[in-house]
């Protein structure tokens, strides 16, 4: 009896998952496609069979077989293994991005919504900042401070802060309007308490919804960087490189370019699916359309 | 309707102007030396020396960003680091194959989207609509350089239909002309077809149960008149609005298609400047392609009075 009392407080939450899955199950493939590359990033050092660094000039070009399992690169280098730590950096961007991109954004958005003079100042930057194509941003960024995992993530952070403050200014400024909001101010609830209790967990659903966009668009924005020539540095094995290795061979050896291909476009299907099943649980406006 | 018109335009003033500032600055708001990044590892330290002077990095901030502005206003975007040229020369001459590249992308994803979106809608629920929409995430996770290699090996090395690469000017005759710009920009088009077909699909959701609708379909119009003429219209501001937002994605799109598809475009001289550290034309493509943006959603601002009569300025 207690044993069993001990373990169903989960009950209802479990339950309430399920149903969640049930409705929205693009949600249940999003997380568990996202596992599979989340799992291969965090064991990667356990999953490779060739050491990705090193050089094999004999095998160089070599099409898939059963050493070398999604072939070999210019230089003899394994494409499997290069792949498999490839994880590691586009969700380390996908998620520093995410982060510094909301955090940010949150204290932008939080500041413009409470404080007039500078809403004024910030939101004149936001749209300059929005009506600059977000991968030039990133590229001067980073032709400016060089090449490296940190500088590439803050560059492509930048161009995401306007829609989080965006966002976050609009949750405030409509909560202000609200009776209950007005009620605390009346009854004098000190500013942090109002900020705890009414404002953050209303922008907690739409910022989640938005953090995996970001996610998304931030791992393909990484790959495009590297691709070009301004993104991660050549020695780090981010599915952009690998890519653009690949670049001018790839008409006698494709295996180079589609695997971490596949790989980046599985991860972004991923995470776009989990936002897309996110948005349709989470907005009222939204769920009361299709219904 | 004019005076709309100009009181829009002035509006894009204040936008331009802090794009403007925020390009320059920066140069300086970069932590380190941006001097000694540009010039590079090999460089000595005169190279590092001559490299501020040129960028003007010597000069106080303000007397340096008054020079800049009034030197863009009057067209010039500073003086290539690597070829000694006017930048704005360089950007003009690549203009053209990336003018009609970025042109077909988006004549064939509008094409393209708002039909699919269309019967999505009208059918919602039905086999084209998941498969539209199934259709339309996919074509949101596929990475433009992907989606390009994929296309080339399929209809260029195994089918021999398109050339691989390369860029022929409407001058050596439309055939070519199109044939080598088929694939690019089908690749560029594809993520901006997905965004409009879903504004489409929802946009039209919102439209087609509205009473004007049933009482069009009731006097007896045909399918079609209902969708297009009615509903459509109706449903078209979100839609254009939508078109203008994404044309960003055209932008970031054409730097990498040009890439792969070796197109001597802006987008191919943006990259070039990467590697040879470049910033007055990284700087100036900026400064250009976003001066496009506004402008590109400035007019979607004046169209809709095309779509919507009420809408009166």
């Amino acid at each position: 009896m207690t044993a069993a009392t001990d373990r169903t407080p989960a009950p209802g939450r479990i339950a309430r998952v399920r149903a969640l899955a049930v409705d929205h199950p693009t949600i249940a493939i999003g997380i568990a496609m996202l596992a599979v590359v989340v799992l291969a990033g965090a064991l990667a050092p356990l999953l490779w069979t060739v050491d990705p660094q090193t050089i094999s000039p004999a095998n160089r070009l070599r099409k898939p077989n059963e050493r070398f399992w999604f072939g070999a690169d210019l230089i003899g280098r394994d494409v499997y293994s290069r792949t498999v730590f490839g994880a590691r950096v586009s969700l380390l961007v996908g998620l520093g991005v995410a982060v510094a991109a909301i955090a940010t954004g949150l204290v932008v958005g939080l500041l413009s919504g409470f404080v007039r003079w500078f809403d004024a100042v910030a939101m004149r930057v936001m749209d300059g900042l929005m009506a600059i194509p977000s991968i030039l941003l990133a590229v001067a960024l980073i032709a400016l401070t060089g090449a490296s995992l940190q500088n590439v993530i803050v560059a492509i952070a930048v161009s995401e802060v306007p829609r989080v403050a965006r966002l976050v200014r609009s949750v405030v400024l409509s909560l202000k309007e609200q009776p209950f909001v007005e009620a605390a101010v009346a009854a004098g609830t000190p500013f942090h308490l109002l900020l705890i209790r009414h404002v953050l967990p209303n922008t907690t659903a739409p910022l989640l919804v938005q953090g995996t966009y970001i996610f998304a668009s931030a791992v393909l924005t990484e790959a495009i960087l590297s691709f070009i020539g301004a993104g991660t540095p050549p020695a780090i094995p981010s599915w952009g490189n690998l890519i653009a290795e690949g670049r001018t061979v790839f008409q006698i050896a494709p295996h180079i370019v589609l695997f971490p291909g596949i790989a980046l476009s599985w991860t972004v299907l991923a995470v776009n699916l989990l936002g897309d099943g996110l948005r349709d649980a989470l907005d009222p406006r939204f769920v009361s359309r299709t219904r | 309707m004019i005076s709309y018109i100009v009181s829009r335009l002035l509006a894009t003033i204040p936008v331009m102007a802090i794009v403007a500032l925020i390009v320059f600055s920066l140069l300086y708001l970069s932590p380190g030396d941006p001097a000694a990044v540009l010039a590079g590892e090999q460089a000595t330290s005169e190279d590092i020396e001559r490299l501020r002077v040129v960028l003007g990095l010597d000069q106080p901030f303000l007397t340096r960003f008054g020079q800049w502005s009034w030197a863009v206003l009057t067209g010039d975007l500073g003086t290539s680091v690597f070829s000694n040229r006017p930048v704005a020369d360089l950007i003009l001459q690549r203009m053209e194959p990336t003018i009609a590249l970025t042109l077909l992308a988006l004549a064939l994803a509008v094409l393209i989207a708002v039909p699919l979106g269309v019967v999505a809608a009208w059918r919602s629920g039905g086999i084209v609509d998941r498969l539209a929409m199934g259709l339309a995430v996919l074509g949101f996770s596929l990475p433009v350089f992907v989606l390009s290699y994929l296309l080339i090996l399929f209809f260029s090395v195994q089918l021999k239909i398109f050339p691989v690469q390369g860029y022929r000017p409407l001058a050596d005759g439309l055939e070519p002309f199109l044939r080598h710009l088929a694939l690019p920009a089908f690749a560029l088009g594809i993520v901006y077809a997905a965004l409009i077909a879903r504004m489409t699909r929802a946009s039209m959701l919102e439209v087609l149960n509205q009473d004007y609708v049933r009482t069009a379909r009731a006097k007896g119009l045909s399918t079609v008149a209902v969708l297009v003429g009615h509903a459509l219209k109706n449903a078209a501001v979100p839609i254009v609005t939508v078109i203008g937002i994404g044309f960003a994605l055209l932008i970031s799109g054409v730097v990498v298609t040009e890439t792969v598809f070796n197109i001597p475009g802006v987008g191919r001289l943006t990259v070039d400047a990467i590697l040879r550290r470049d910033y007055p034309v990284i700087q100036g493509v900026i400064l250009v392609f976003s001066g496009v943006y506004v402008l590109v959603n400035l007019l979607v601002d004046l169209s809709y009075a095309l779509f919507d009569p009420r809408i009166r300025y």
